[in-house]
């Protein structure tokens, strides 16, 4: 089996290369400018230097920033290229939104209601729906998220590498329930959920 | 020389009828000041007791209900009736003509009209809103939930449709003022940066807001004769809404940010006593922002289920739109070096500016790039994001703006301990504010929650007592200003020492605004032209 790059991995490591460079701009630039002022006071510099721009250095700040800007850019799109290529061998579980719930529709047809249970090591691929207004399917643990549509079908995957709970959340403003528009993620061991899916409709009322 | 004030413009009226029917363009900006304070009020009070009740889990002070209506009409009226407008409305419509060395903008009637739409627009959001139940759709009013919903939103998109209106022909307004009406000597490269910001947002403001007009009456036209233009049960499409009010109202996201950065590159020479660094490329860099600004819009919409060609293009555009801006700050602090730097609460104001807006920027890039976005979209990362931009950003070039133009509109200088001391409680409470809703958000807490998950408590808790501390200086700094309208009227003509011509006229300006034909110089920011004050 081929293994699987985890995408979280790659987002956070955009993460860490963006707000890292932001980080370290912003540094630079807040302490050049209390320094200028603190250097440049009117007690200690009464008499201003008149100079009205460099082309040279106004060259560099302009390229130096769209290099760093491409950079981040590129792992950027490279790290979101990972959420979106679903491996070959994923298990497809259909999650339909609702004012305010989510089904999950397993591959033999069974139901659960805000509860998802998936085995562990397996990818698995969300198809994403909604039955009336826009909905968002947000997992952070994850860092997937995507919007539920009506009348479209988008999705989502993730690798859950290990046994755990993890929260849903729903990401788009959906009325007065939106914020208990909750599920539980549980990812079990494979053999776990196979006995589970097996079980009768014990998670349905 | 009596100041506008004494003067009645046209001269035949009196008392109120001399300001609601003026044609002056410094009355039409007091007028403007009054009613934008009013909303900005109003919607400081809603977006605090939207934090009060984020301070613990579960209910604070108010229910799900009253929660959704507090946070959308927040959104609404800062957007549309504070932050859009201010900045040119009040500034631009004050001192505009006087930059350009002339008596008043080109069409003054139409100017008059703007603010008439303004007010028409702003009652009638409020009466829409309220007419069919408390408002709950947020301010990007999405469908199909807007189309669902109980509330009025036909009504609601009119108001919206009536400034759009106003604010476009503001625009139009400023576009031929400047092009027709500059002082003989002035050329395009001797305009100041604080109308060269302006010039720039009114272009913007005359091509985007069209198509927000455009969205809204389809709107209107999916509810009265139910075209199913958004309704995919018809074969329509919810996401072609999303990209029509996008393709407004993320250029109009420049609009906001557009005039402040000119307010900052007119602050910071002054009280540098140094031309700003590089003024053609913080000419090039607003038209470079207005013209990238408007081709980015579906970056609200990553996770929507648009092609990923779609994101592609839309990221790359976005880093792209970044440039700009940081070329503005690199200039910004460079104007200072070699200066000769005094502190005074304008300069102060635009310092934080800088940092705070900074922070903004930088934030979004990380929601710029299309894998990190995915996570942080649509939580508190988000909101942290645009109120560093919108409020660290507009806001504080806003309340600069207030301090550096204030003794020139009023003829009186404020206390400058106070001005200091508000900054401080508002940048404080800023920070303390805005900056834990970033960690909220990277822990994946949703934006509109009335409710949350217990590991998202303490952050939520530094971000209320944020809010307790920066809102007293909000009050404090609108107080300290009124204060000073008791005082007599003996502010200098240039108390700073600034070198565009707004300074040379006295304060405040008489109706013509110049009693002669001014001579603007070679070059706006020579300060070998005006000596030390």
């Amino acid at each position: 089996m081929e293994t699987i790059i985890n995408p979280v991995v790659k987002v956070d490591a955009a993460f860490i290369y963006i707000i890292g460079f932001s980080l370290f701009l912003l540094f630079a630039i807040t302490v050049t400018m209390v320094w200028f002022v603190f250097r440049y006071s009117r007690k200690r510099h009464p008499k201003a230097a008149d100079i009205r721009g460099d082309w040279r250095l106004e060259l560099v700040w302009t390229l130096v920033p769209t290099l760093i800007a491409l950079s981040m850019f590129w792992i950027g799109w490279s790290s979101y290229a990972g959420l979106r290529n679903v491996p070959d061998n994923a298990l497809t579980i259909e999650a339909v939104a609702m004012m305010y719930s989510w089904i999950f529709i397993y591959p033999n047809e069974k139901e659960t209601e805000d509860e998802l249970v998936v085995p562990q090591g397996k990818p698995v691929r969300l198809e994403v729906t909604s039955d009336d207004v826009i909905h968002g399917l947000f997992i952070p643990a994850f860092r997937i998220k995507v919007d539920a549509v009506p009348g479209v079908h988008t999705y989502a995957w993730f690798l859950p590498d290990e046994v755990g709970t993890y929260f849903i959340q729903c990401s788009e403003f959906c009325g007065v329930g939106h914020a208990d528009m909750t599920a539980v993620l549980r990812v079990v061991t494979g053999e776990e959920y196979l006995a589970w899916l097996e079980t009768g409709d014990d998670d349905d009322e | 020389m009596t100041s506008f004030y004494h003067t009645p413009f046209p001269a035949r009226f009196r008392g109120v009828w001399a300001w609601l029917l003026t044609l002056d363009h410094k009355r039409i900006a007091l007028l403007y000041l009054g009613a934008v304070m009013f909303w900005f009020i109003i919607a400081i009070v809603l977006g605090f007791l939207v934090r009060m009740e984020l301070m613990t889990p579960g209910r604070t002070i108010m229910g799900a209900e009253t929660y959704n209506a507090a946070f959308t009409l927040h959104g609404v009226i800062m957007i549309f009736l504070f932050v859009i407008p201010a900045m040119p409305a009040i500034f631009g419509n004050f001192l505009l003509p006087i930059q350009i060395g002339t008596d008043d903008v080109f069409f003054p009637k139409l100017n008059l009209l703007s603010w008439y739409l303004y007010m028409l627009g702003g009652v009638l959001a409020i009466v829409s809103l309220f007419a069919d139940g408390p408002p709950d759709t947020g301010w990007t009013f999405y469908v199909p939930f807007s189309v669902s919903t109980q509330t009025n939103v036909g009504l609601t998109v009119t108001a919206a449709f009536t400034l759009g209106l106003s604010s476009m022909l503001t625009g139009l307004n400023f576009i031929t003022t400047v092009h027709r009406m500059r002082v003989p000597g002035m050329g395009w490269l001797q305009i100041p940066l604080f109308t060269w910001s302006l010039y720039a947002t009114a272009w913007v403001q005359l091509l985007a807001t069209p198509v927000l007009s455009i969205t809204l009456l389809l709107v209107v036209f999916e509810r009265v004769f139910g075209t199913g233009l958004f309704d995919p049960a018809r074969g329509g499409d919810p996401v072609l809404y999303q990209h029509l009010f996008w393709m407004y109202s993320h250029p109009a996201v420049y609009i906001m940010i557009l005039p402040g950065m000119g307010v900052i590159s007119e602050i910071i020479p002054v009280f540098s006593r140094k031309s700003i660094f590089g003024y053609k490329a913080i000419v090039g860099s607003s038209l470079g922002i207005a013209t990238a600004g408007s081709l980015v819009w579906a970056h609200h919409m990553f996770t929507s289920g648009m092609s990923d060609v779609a994101v592609f293009v839309f990221s790359f555009l976005t880093f792209i739109v970044a440039i700009p801006s940081a070329i503005k700050v690199f200039s910004w602090v460079s104007t200072m070096y070699k200066g000769s730097i005094l502190m005074t609460p304008p300069l102060f104001f635009a310092l934080c500016f800088i940092y705070l807006f900074s922070v903004g920027g930088l934030t979004g890039l990380v929601l710029g790039s299309a894998g990190t976005n995915i996570q942080v979209h649509d939580t508190h990362f988000v909101v942290a994001h645009f109120h560093f931009v919108m409020f660290g950003g507009t806001g504080f070039s806003f309340f600069a703006a207030l301090h550096f133009w204030w003794p020139k509109i009023f003829g009186r200088m404020y206390d400058f301990k106070r001005a200091y001391l508000s900054a401080l409680l508002i940048v404080t409470g800023f920070m303390l504010h805005y900056v834990p809703m970033f960690i909220l958000g990277l822990q994946g807490m949703p934006r509109r929650y009335h409710d949350y998950l217990e590991q998202f408590a303490p952050g939520n808790l530094f971000a209320g007592l944020g809010a307790l501390i920066m809102v007293p200086g909000l009050f404090l700094m609108v107080i300290n200003l009124m204060m000073s309208l008791k005082q007599p009227v003996d502010a200098p003509a240039d108390p700073w020492g600034g070198t565009t011509l707004e300074w040379s006229v006295p304060s405040p300006p008489p109706l013509h605004n110049f009693i002669e034909r001014p001579s603007p110089g070679e070059y706006p920011y020579d300060f070998s032209r005006v000596g030390t004050p």
